[in-house]
């Protein structure tokens, strides 16, 4: 068989696809991230935290209540969304005319609170999460379990609907309008408050989605979200702080190049999002879909 | 308000990982040290801890008339923070003897203090067969188990079983290495061949990639030179990924009862692997876990809690036997002397090298319908004798050893 850079095609394929899909866990959690900061300048370091309750709440929901997988990638957004509102009138409200970094304490110290939590109350090894789709398709140069397609194609989905979203619909942008003058906005009689709450739920129950996406491939664990969330912020960085396309286009980049990382140089694959955090920084500092403010 | 009040909240729950004890003498201090809040919290952590305030109570500790007490922990996995939780503790803290230290990286580290500073470190968590080899020590004794008794364990019986081609999936660190280093050698000393092997980052959550790379490999056996969360991870991926399906085994070379469980058993059945105690072995194993279940959320204890247990009443037989835990190579100098008898680990010895000598046990998981009760997870494949377990005591390279 003939090799590309010293490796079989079949394998490096196999390995381009792989990172694919870590680049829709990537590109979804680091979206909700985008639109949180973008609109409401909040540095939300509890994403990880939210991240993995969506997935414990799905465990829950199977658990407890019975509650299969395909229902759960509904209620569990919508319940772990529901929480964030909560955090969002109760505490973040009450910081927005403060400096970014009061926000960044604020969410770090909730995601250590909500990491203790769940630690005490589960331990630390995590719950098993059956896969709702098991088996799946010989490509010839790799297997492809059905459920990370699905994870694919429903990460894609919900990307590009949110980006959409905010970009091309009216709603977008009075979002958009009211994150530049919200005084203006509020003259035309539209609830600025009441917007800001609902996007803030919004990216929770982005992050609690993707949440539900990991269970059945990662375990169900109270640290799974610290695990991912500082690469997720590299990604953030790496797209533009707030910027919505960089951040898919860089979340599922990302994934590519750790993919590849893990075939040529596996003990780098922790770090070499950082090494191209640092690179891009040095050469755009406002990332690389961002504007300088 | 609001907000120094988290804040405030945030740095309490960091402040209560690092221990507080007070100096004092005449008081037998012992520092439980090991990870109490990531991927090998739940097989030792606060288990530990209970392990080994039973053991003293079991001891009778009080009715004698000695002063014990426990403190602990966390060393987050990370050898400096380790080092200097230990030194702080021998210097500042009057902690006599350190037990568990799960992650062969720190646990190296905290046999270089101890030694230092000659106190005693009683090692149940971490598995790096160089803690009885080029690292042995005076003052530290390696109890539970370690990665040549696994390799040889499991790694003899998978390849006479047939699986003579192996790709190894290891963890980047000291364990790790050192696991794959000691089952690479069972596995060609058994006429087997190694095709290659990948090494991951410890905490790694996809482990796919590597998998894929083990798949393409074609090796019969895919070792997974690895622990806690990085094990459950990978077992449950390569389920995801069909690789038992395509023809390929996985040999776990390290499984803990808490992995088991967070697996589940429709996924984790059929794994084969070494382990050196099981809580339904015998009538004084289950009430010792039927006590650490009332205690620990119904949780199961694990080898690495039941060898701090026996380690920690070993110790406080010998400190009482002396008289005094002042001179830590003393001490283990009177626990190698003494032998072993205890509950759960029954008789036993401790070697020049520092290696405790057991039984250990060659274990299969149950496929669902086979466990009858929660927690019922292990069949027993075969008992491997205690002479046969570990590493002669010629071929370690311990400079103990060669010295006498």
């Amino acid at each position: 068989m003939f090799e590309l850079i010293g490796v079989p095609p079949a394998v490096l394929f196999g390995q381009l696809l792989l990172g694919l899909i870590n680049g829709a866990f990537y590109a979804i959690l680091s979206l909700g991230l985008a639109v949180i900061f973008g609109l409401l300048n909040v540095i939300n370091f509890a994403h990880g935290a939210q991240y993995m309750m969506g997935a414990f709440a799905a465990w829950m929901l199977l658990t407890f209540a019975g509650i299969p997988y395909w229902a759960a990638l509904v209620v569990a957004p919508v319940l772990v969304g529901a929480t964030g509102i909560v955090v969002e009138r109760l505490l973040l409200s009450r910081i927005y005319h403060l400096d970014h970094l009061y926000g960044l304490l604020l969410t770090f110290g909730l995601a250590l609170i909500l990491e203790g939590v769940f630690r005490s109350q589960f331990g630390s090894g995590g719950q098993p999460y059956p896969n709702p789709l098991p088996g799946g398709q010989n490509l010839g140069f790799m297997f492809l379990p059905n459920y990370r397609a699905w994870v694919v194609v429903l990460s894609l989905v919900v990307c590009l609907g949110t980006w959409f979203m905010i970009e091309r619909t009216k709603l977008g942008s009075y979002l958009r309008a009211a994150t530049e003058r919200p005084d203006l906005v509020q003259a035309f009689g539209v609830n600025v408050p009441r917007m800001i709450t609902l996007t803030y739920g919004f990216g929770v129950g982005l992050a609690a989605l993707a949440g539900v996406l990991a269970a059945p491939i990662y375990q169900v664990s109270p640290l799974m979200g610290s695990n991912l969330i500082i690469v997720v912020f590299a990604v953030v960085v790496i797209g533009g702080m707030g910027s919505i396309l960089g951040s898919i286009v860089t979340g599922f980049g990302l994934g590519l190049i750790e993919g590849l990382t893990k075939v040529f140089y596996p003990e780098a694959s922790n770090t070499v999002v950082f090494v191209i955090m640092a690179i891009v920084l040095l050469i755009k500092p406002a990332g690389l879909f961002g504007t300088a403010k | 308000m609001r907000i120094r009040t988290i804040l405030l909240a945030a740095a309490a729950t960091l402040a209560a990982t690092t221990a507080n004890a007070q100096n004092s003498d005449g008081v037998v201090r012992i520092g439980v040290l090991n990870d109490q809040s990531a991927l090998y919290a739940d097989m030792s952590g606060q288990g530990s801890v209970w392990a080994a305030r039973k053991a003293v109570e079991d001891f009778g500790a009080a009715a004698k008339g000695m002063k014990v007490e426990i403190v602990f922990a966390d060393h987050q996995n990370k050898a400096d923070v380790g080092s200097n939780i230990a030194r702080q503790w021998y210097d500042q803290n009057g902690v006599d003897m350190i037990v568990d230290v799960p992650n062969s990286s720190v646990a190296l580290s905290v046999n270089q203090i101890t030694r230092e500073k000659n106190k005693v470190f009683l090692n149940s968590g971490a598995a790096s067969s160089d803690l009885t080899g080029k690292a042995c020590s005076p003052n530290t004794i390696h109890w539970t188990y370690d990665t040549w008794a696994l390799a040889n364990g499991t790694g003899k019986a998978v390849v006479q079983t047939g699986g003579d081609t192996w790709f190894f999936v290891t963890a980047d660190y000291a364990f790790g290495h050192a696991l794959e280093r000691d089952t690479e050698a069972v596995v060609l000393a058994n006429g087997g061949k190694v095709l290659g092997k990948v090494r991951h980052p410890l905490q790694t959550q996809d482990f796919s990639s590597f998998l894929l790379q083990a798949q393409g490999s074609g090796a019969k056996i895919i070792g997974l030179a690895n622990a806690g969360g990085d094990t459950i991870n990978s077992v449950k991926q390569a389920a995801e990924f069909g690789i038992t399906q395509g023809g390929q085994n996985l040999a776990a070379l390290l499984v803990f009862l808490t992995d088991v469980h967070s697996l589940g058993l429709k996924t984790a059945q059929g794994l084969v692997f070494t382990a050196a105690w099981y809580w339904d072995l015998t009538d004084d194993d289950r009430a010792f876990a039927k006590a650490f279940a009332a205690d620990n959320k119904g949780m199961h204890p694990t080898m690495v809690q039941a060898g701090v247990y026996s380690a920690v009443m070993h110790y406080l037989k010998a400190v009482e036997a002396l008289g005094s835990d002042a001179d830590g190579a003393a001490v283990v100098a009177k626990m190698k002397e003494m032998p072993t008898d205890d509950k759960l680990f029954g008789k036993g010895q401790v070697r020049a090298d520092g290696r405790k000598i057991h039984d250990i046990y060659l274990f299969e998981v149950k496929t669902p319908a086979e466990s009858k009760a929660p927690w019922d997870y292990y069949k027993l494949r075969a008992t491997i004798p205690a002479a046969d377990a570990f590493r002669p005591l010629d071929q370690g390279d311990c400079p103990l050893v060669k010295r006498s």
